[in-house]
C-alpha cells in the first residue's frame, strides 16, 4: 500500500465535505425553498450549544440540566445591547438605543455568559451526579423566571413579552438580515446566516477538538471517570470544573447571541427547562464527549421536527384520509421511541467515542524515573 | 541524620465522628528507603494515607517534606511537593488508554493553558510530544509498554496494578506511596511486584508501603511502622519489630504472648 494513500484519502474527503456545506443552502433553497435553509441555521446553533454542553457533560461528566440558561444570558445580553428597548425603558439613562458594534456584543454576550456559568460552577464544585443536576435544574429555571419577571420595579427584560426590534448581525457594514447582491446574484439573508454560522460552527469544532486533545482535555476525562484518582494524580479538580462550566456556558453565550440577532426578538419562552433537555439528549443521543457524534445528535434532532413538520401531515392523509394524529404530539412519541431505543440498542450513543490512539516512537532503552 | 529525613510526620491526629482514626502519629521516613506501614485491619494505615496525600485534612499534626511543611488538604499541592500515591482498590482512568491514563500523572509538571491547547503553539506541541514520549518510558519501565494503546480497564490484574504504579510515576515523586500493592495478587504477580519496587529504590526513590502480606513487608522493607487502633506502636528495622511484644499482642492477641 502506498502510505501516502490514507492521508489523500482524509484530505479528499474533507474536500468534500467543504464543498458539500458550501453549496447546501443553494441545493436546499432551490430544492425546497428558504425556510429549509432557516432551519438549517438552527440546526447550526444547536450544534453550537451541543458542543458547549458536550464540555461540561460529555468531556467532565458534570451532569448540567440548566445549560440553556447560558444560552438566555448571552441572547439577553445581545437583545439588551442591540434594541432600543433600554432608551424606550429608561429614557432618563439612556438617551438612545445603544449603537454598539455587533464584533463587540457577541463576545461581550460570550464573556458575561461564561461568568454565569463560573457562577454556577462555584458553589457546585462539591455536588455530583443527580444532586448537581437538580441544583444546575433550578438554576436554569431561576434565569428563566428572573427573565420573565423583571419587568417590574424596573424594567429591564420587558418579562413575558420579550424584547423586540433585535439589530441583525453585522459584518463588514452589511446587516445580514437583508440580501446581498454578489456578481449579479441574489444571496437571501438566511443563506448569509448560513454561512456566517457554519464559520462559527466550524470555529467551535476547532476549539473543541484542540481542547480534547490537550493536557486539559485529559483532565476533564480524568475528572468524569475518577475525580478522586484525578485528584490524586495533582490536578486541581476546581480549576479544571470550573474551566469546563466556564468554556461550556461561553459558547452557550455566543449561540445565544446569534439567535437573538438572527430572530430580532428575544422572550423567555425559548429558554424553558424543555430545551435545555433537548440540548442534553442531542448530546447524550449523539455520543456524549464525542465531537462528531455530538454534531451528529444536535443535526438530528434539530431536524427531526421539521421533517415531521413536514410529512407527517401529509403522510396520515395519504394513509388514512385524515389525520389523526397531530405532528406535534407524534413529534414526542417519535422522539420517546427514539431515546428508549438508542438507551437499549446504543447506551454509548449513535456514535460513541473511540478510544484515541497514539503511536509515538518510543525510546529504545527503559530509564526511568 | 537529619540530612537523610525526607519525610517527618509530627503528631498526626485524625476523628470521624467519635471515632479516632489516628492518634498523634509521628514517623519519619528517610531518603532512598523503602519503609513499610503495617498493622491489622482498621488500624487507620489508609486513613494515615489520605491524610499524608492530601485526600482527607489532618485535625491535628503537620508534615515536613524535603524540609518543607506540606499543605495538608490540598492534593495537588502536596502532589506538586513529590509524593504520589497508588490506592487499594486500584483507581484507573478505566474509558482511557494505558498511555492517556498515564500522560494525566504528568498533568501537574506541564504548562499548556487554555489558549496554548487550543492554538498549539510549539511549547503546546513539544510539551505533548515530550508527555507521550515520558508516558511511554514509564510504561516500559513497569513493563507494559506492549499494552499503551489498551484500554485501561482490558488490562490484567497486576497490569492494572503497573499501570497505577506507571501513572504515579508520572507525576515525578520523589516519594511514591504504594496503598496495598499486592492485595489480590498471586504469587508471581507479587514477586514482580517486588522486582518493581526493588528497581524503583534502587534507582533512588523512596517508597512507602503499605501492606498486609507480612512477608513481602518483612522482605521488602528497610524499616517498618506499625499501627494499631491509631497509634505507632513500634517503628524500626523488620527484625526488630518482628519481636516487638506489643506488635506481636496487636497481631495475635495477648494469649499469645
Amino acid at each position: 500500500m502506498n502510505p501516502v494513500a490514507p492521508k489523500l484519502r482524509a484530505h479528499l474527503g474533507i474536500a468534500l465535505i467543504g464543498v458539500a456545506l458550501a453549496v447546501l443552502p443553494f441545493v436546499v433553497g432551490a430544492t425546497f425553498g428558504n425556510s429549509w435553509v432557516r432551519i438549517v441555521d438552527f440546526a447550526l446553533l444547536y450544534v453550537m450549544l451541543a458542543l458547549g454542553l458536550n464540555i461540561v457533560v460529555g468531556f467532565a461528566g458534570l451532569l448540567d440540566l440548566g445549560y440553556i440558561a447560558f444560552y438566555a444570558v448571552g441572547a439577553y445580553l445581545y437583545a439588551l445591547l442591540s434594541s432600543p428597548h433600554l432608551a424606550l425603558a429608561f429614557p432618563a439613562v439612556f438617551a438612545s438605543a445603544p449603537d454598539l458594534p455587533f464584533w463587540l456584543v457577541l463576545p461581550l454576550g460570550a464573556l458575561v455568559a461564561g461568568l454565569f456559568g463560573v457562577m454556577l460552577g462555584a458553589p457546585t464544585l462539591k455536588l455530583r451526579g443527580d444532586y448537581l443536576a437538580i441544583v444546575t435544574l433550578g438554576f436554569g429555571e431561576i434565569i428563566r423566571i428572573f427573565l420573565n419577571n423583571l419587568n417590574a420595579p424596573l424594567n429591564l427584560t420587558n418579562g413575558p413579552q420579550g424584547i423586540n426590534n433585535i439589530a441583525p448581525a453585522r459584518i463588514a457594514g452589511h446587516a445580514l438580515s437583508r440580501p446581498l447582491e454578489l456578481f449579479g446574484a441574489q444571496i437571501p439573508s438566511v443563506t448569509l446566516y448560513y454561512y456566517f454560522f457554519l464559520a462559527l460552527t466550524l470555529l467551535v469544532i476547532f476549539v473543541c477538538v484542540r481542547l480534547q486533545d490537550s493536557r486539559l482535555g485529559r483532565a476533564w476525562v480524568a475528572i468524569r471517570e475518577d475525580e478522586v484518582a484525578a485528584r490524586a494524580c495533582g490536578i486541581n479538580t476546581r480549576n479544571v470544573k470550573l474551566l469546563a462550566f466556564g468554556l461550556g456556558a461561553t459558547f452557550g453565550g455566543v449561540a445565544g447571541g446569534l439567535f437573538a440577532g438572527f430572530q430580532g426578538f428575544v422572550s423567555p419562552e425559548s429558554f424553558g427547562l424543555l430545551e435545555s433537555i433537548m440540548v442534553l439528549c442531542m448530546v447524550v443521543l449523539g455520543g456524549m464527549g464525542n465531537i462528531a457524534g455530538v454534531i451528529l445528535g444536535a443535526v438530528l434532532l434539530a431536524l427531526l421536527p421539521e421533517v415531521l413538520r413536514w410529512g407527517a401531515a401529509p403522510l396520515q392523509q395519504a394513509l388514512f384520509g385524515s389525520v389523526p394524529v397531530d405532528p406535534e404530539t407524534l413529534r414526542l412519541l417519535l422522539f420517546g421511541i427514539a431515546l428508549v431505543l438508542v438507551m437499549r440498542l446504543r447506551p454509548a450513543g449513535l456514535w460513541p467515542s473511540a478510544l484515541r490512539r497514539r503511536e509515538l516512537a518510543a525510546h529504545a532503552d527503559g530509564s526511568a524515573p | 541524620m537529619s540530612d537523610d529525613v525526607l519525610l517527618a510526620a509530627r503528631g498526626i491526629s485524625k476523628r470521624f465522628g467519635g471515632v479516632q482514626a489516628l492518634h498523634a502519629v509521628s514517623l519519619t521516613i528517610r531518603r532512598g528507603e523503602v519503609y513499610g506501614l503495617i498493622g491489622p485491619n482498621g488500624a487507620g494505615k489508609t486513613s494515615f494515607f489520605n491524610v499524608l496525600t492530601g485526600l482527607y485534612s489532618a485535625d491535628e499534626g503537620s508534615v515536613t517534606f524535603g524540609g518543607a511543611t506540606l499543605a495538608l488538604g490540598a492534593p495537588h499541592r502536596i502532589v506538586g511537593a513529590g509524593i504520589s500515591r497508588t490506592f487499594q482498590n486500584i483507581r484507573l482512568f478505566g474509558a482511557m488508554s494505558a498511555l492517556e491514563n498515564v500522560m494525566v500523572g504528568r498533568h501537574i509538571r506541564l504548562r499548556t493553558g487554555v489558549i496554548g491547547a487550543i492554538l498549539r503553539t510549539p511549547a503546546a506541541r513539544a510539551e505533548e510530544a515530550d508527555t507521550a514520549a515520558r508516558a511511554h518510558e514509564l510504561l516500559r519501565y513497569v513493563g507494559i509498554d506492549r499494552l499503551a494503546n489498551q484500554q485501561a480497564t482490558h488490562l490484567s490484574y497486576g497490569d492494572q496494578r503497573r499501570l497505577e504504579i506507571a501513572r504515579a510515576l508520572a507525576t515525578g515523586p520523589r516519594l511514591l506511596a504504594l496503598d496495598e500493592p499486592a492485595a489480590g495478587m498471586n504469587a508471581t504477580e507479587t514477586a514482580g511486584l517486588r522486582a518493581l519496587v526493588e528497581k524503583m529504590r534502587d534507582d533512588g526513590l523512596t517508597v512507602l508501603l503499605i501492606e498486609h502480606d507480612v512477608k513481602l513487608v518483612m522482605g521488602l522493607c528497610d524499616r517498618v511502622a506499625v499501627l494499631d487502633y491509631g497509634e505507632k506502636i513500634a517503628e524500626d528495622v523488620p527484625d526488630v519489630v518482628r519481636r516487638d511484644p506489643r506488635v506481636i499482642t496487636a497481631y495475635l492477641g495477648t494469649e499469645a504472648v
